[in-house]
């Protein structure tokens, strides 16, 4: 009855027909939006997706739904958008956070400690707080900028500030601090030691906040539909959007969503084995 | 340490403890130049973002002006660092080496003040004030929201997704880990694919996506949505599924969505911990004569009882701001209403910035016991490193 593996440990049909359950369980969902999105109208709104695999020759698959929502100017700019958005948002808050994390690290200075305690508590304040105040600060009466996309960066580097600062500086109290004396006694300034020791012995940590950032700011809903104009914004408003309306346009909503979540799928995948180290040594710690 | 000053025994080598760095002149030149620097890139960016704003013509098309953006704004930022630091190793060694720290400290800390402990100070001041912010009004906004049912009713849901999420989640990924682990290296892999994929989703994709899953045709139509077709294929009636609130049916519905979405990150934790539970004490144990399950319960659960709290902690912070998939699908209607929803429609559809304001400070109210617990949990943790 029980075999065992190539690694010597014995097979557990158990867990084989478990994870092969979830795993079905947790992909049908999206399997449906996936193959909705390459049906025309008239089917996907008199049959339901599935029929479509069980009868995939008398489907009338179609790239329609694709070509019409990246030909839609609002959709197709929208996607840009996005990537004006989310790209900036990831990089600053990584460069301001990783100078926060150094001087956390690697320098004393009356109130570092104080400073610290304040950013762990401010990891869970709610960004719901931030919205009022600075939809006047930034908006026409306050500096003007409120629709535009530096708005929006300002926004999202704050609100990633915390997790940043707490993550880097988490890592980088794991490097060793001999290496920072003896840059130190060779000349080095703190800038230059930044640059050329501590940032790329942070690589992990940093691409796994990356990522998360990327993440993030791509996928934010609330941010963007409060702070970017309607040629601004990004294409997670304009899927809300369609989710809202019926009938018109309707059949570009499946195919939008997916133009939605290619981009921080690819990004996820390509860089998961970072995701998984930075984030597990940032978290699991003992 | 030793061998990098080994390497350089030289006599210009400056003394170990920095002293030549004390002494160091000030650099009028540095301090100008770094200074001028930190205007004129604020200034620079400024400006061309304004001109991107009401020139958007003569740049062409939109993926022009966003790849220009991307590059000022990303480079901006390097250069207010560069300029900021030659302006502080312009001072006087001495004041250069107090100041330094707080120079790093400033864009960040300082975006972190303007977003979050700023906005924070004046919404507490905002909620005891009127509909418009220009008179104060003493506690009436607190008074009216807890008079208001529908307020109740967002407390309400709002503590039924704190204990349902959670805790689906992580026993979810509890199990998921450890039944994984139990696969193949390659088994493994691809089962986690699976189970990650809707990290990368957004929550209104996964709103979209369960839309369908979810979706009602009247009787007598083909049903399209999974949902519906399995319930009448077992002779049901077709449902409105997201108006069902009974049991609140329907929030529970919108739940499963966001446990969907984070079941792959328990996962990723819970994985690396149950992989870290060493082998011996799993072995003493069935030497013992323990079942699996005990096992499991007595000797693998505690060991891993802190990413548990982790996880919890990180979802729970996650449930109290839930807002996406309520206002994307029900929009607080039909006894689904949670406090981000009804905060949103307060401040942006009503204009209620006095009760908006209020709502987030009760929200703000509901996270201090996390607070207080990161933080002493961080204290702890100092103290073991």
């Amino acid at each position: 009855m029980s075999s065992t593996m190539r690694d010597g440990r014995p097979r557990s049909y158990f867990a084989i027909v478990t994870m092969a359950a979830l795993g079905l369980l947790w992909t049908i969902p999206t399997l449906g939006l996936l193959v909705d999105s390459f049906r025309p109208r008239d089917e996907s709104t008199t049959s339901g997706w599935w029929t479509a695999l069980f009868n995939p020759f008398g489907t009338g698959w179609t790239f329609d739904n694709y070509s019409r929502a990246l030909a839609d100017g609002q959709i197709g700019g929208s996607f840009i958008n996005s990537f004006v958005v989310a790209i900036p948002a990831t990089i600053i808050p990584i460069m301001f956070a990783a100078f926060a994390a150094y001087a956390f690290t690697f320098m004393e200075f009356p109130g570092r400690d104080v400073l610290f305690i304040v950013i762990v508590a401010v990891l869970v304040v709610p960004i719901q707080v931030a919205f009022q105040p600075m939809l006047n600060l930034l908006g026409p009466n306050g500096l003007g900028i409120s629709g535009q996309y530096i708005a929006v960066w300002l926004l999202h580097t704050g609100f990633g500030m915390p997790l940043a600062i707490y993550t880097l500086r988490n890592y980088m109290a794991t490097l060793p601090k001999t290496i920072i004396e003896s840059a130190k006694i060779d000349g080095a300034t703190h800038y230059q030691t930044f640059w050329k020791l501590i940032v790329p012995m942070s690589v992990p940590a940093l691409a796994a906040f990356g990522i998360l950032q990327f993440l993030w700011t791509w996928n934010d809903l609330l941010v963007a539909k409060l702070f970017l104009n309607s040629s601004n914004t990004t294409v997670i408003v304009e899927v809300q959007g369609l989710l809202g309306t019926q009938g018109q346009g309707q059949e570009l909503l499946t195919a939008a969503a997916f133009i939605s979540f290619i981009v921080p799928m690819l990004v996820f995948f390509a860089l998961q084995r970072f995701f998984v180290r930075g984030l597990t040594a940032g978290a699991v710690k003992g | 340490m030793s061998t990098a000053v080994a390497d350089r025994p030289t006599a210009s080598s400056p003394a170990p403890d920095g002293g030549s760095a004390s002494q160091r002149p000030a650099n009028p030149l540095k301090i100008v130049l770094g200074l001028v620097g930190v205007v004129v890139v604020v200034w620079a960016m400024a400006n061309i973002f304004l001109a991107f704003a009401y020139y958007p013509d003569k740049f062409g098309s939109k993926a022009v002006i966003g790849g220009l953006a991307i590059i000022v704004g990303v480079g901006g930022a390097a250069l207010f660092f560069y300029a900021l630091n030659m302006f502080v190793e312009g001072l006087p060694g001495r004041a250069s080496d107090r100041v330094i720290p707080y120079a790093f400290l400033l864009p960040g800390l300082g975006l972190l003040g303007l977003m979050l402990v700023y906005p924070a100070v004046q919404t507490i001041n905002y909620s005891f004030a009127n509909s418009d912010s220009t008179a104060y009004v003493g506690f009436d906004n607190f008074v009216s929201i807890f008079k208001n049912e529908d307020f109740q009713q967002s407390i309400f849901n709002n503590i039924l997704w704190l204990i349902i999420v959670p805790t689906v989640v992580v026993a979810i990924g509890v199990v998921v880990a450890v039944l994984s682990d139990k696969l193949s290296e390659t088994g493994e892999k691809v089962a986690k694919a699976f189970i990650f994929v809707p990290m990368a989703i957004s929550f209104v994709g996964a709103s979209a996506i369960w839309s369908i899953v979810y979706f009602y045709n009247n009787p007598g139509q083909v049903q399209i949505g999974l949902l519906n077709a399995i319930w009448t294929g077992l002779g049901g009636n077709p449902q409105t599924w997201l108006q069902a609130s009974g049991f609140r049916l329907n929030s529970l519905l919108m739940m499963v969505i966001l446990i969907w979405l984070q079941v792959g990150f328990a996962m990723i934790l819970l994985s690396s911990a149950i992989k870290g539970v060493p082998e011996d004490t799993i072995e003493a144990a069935r030497i013992d004569g323990a079942t699996e399950l005990q096992i499991f319960g007595q000797v693998v659960i505690p060991q891993i009882k802190g990413t548990i709290i982790t996880v919890f902690i990180t979802v729970v912070i996650l449930v109290l701001k839930v807002f996406d998939i309520v206002y994307v699908l029900t929009n607080g209607r039909d006894k689904t209403n949670v406090i981000a929803v009804l905060f949103y429609n307060e401040a942006f559809a009503n204009d209620q910035a006095g009760i908006a304001a209020a709502i987030v400070v009760i929200l703000l109210l509901a996270v201090l016991p996390v607070l207080v617990y990161q933080v002493r949990h961080f204290r702890q943790e100092e103290m073991n490193r």
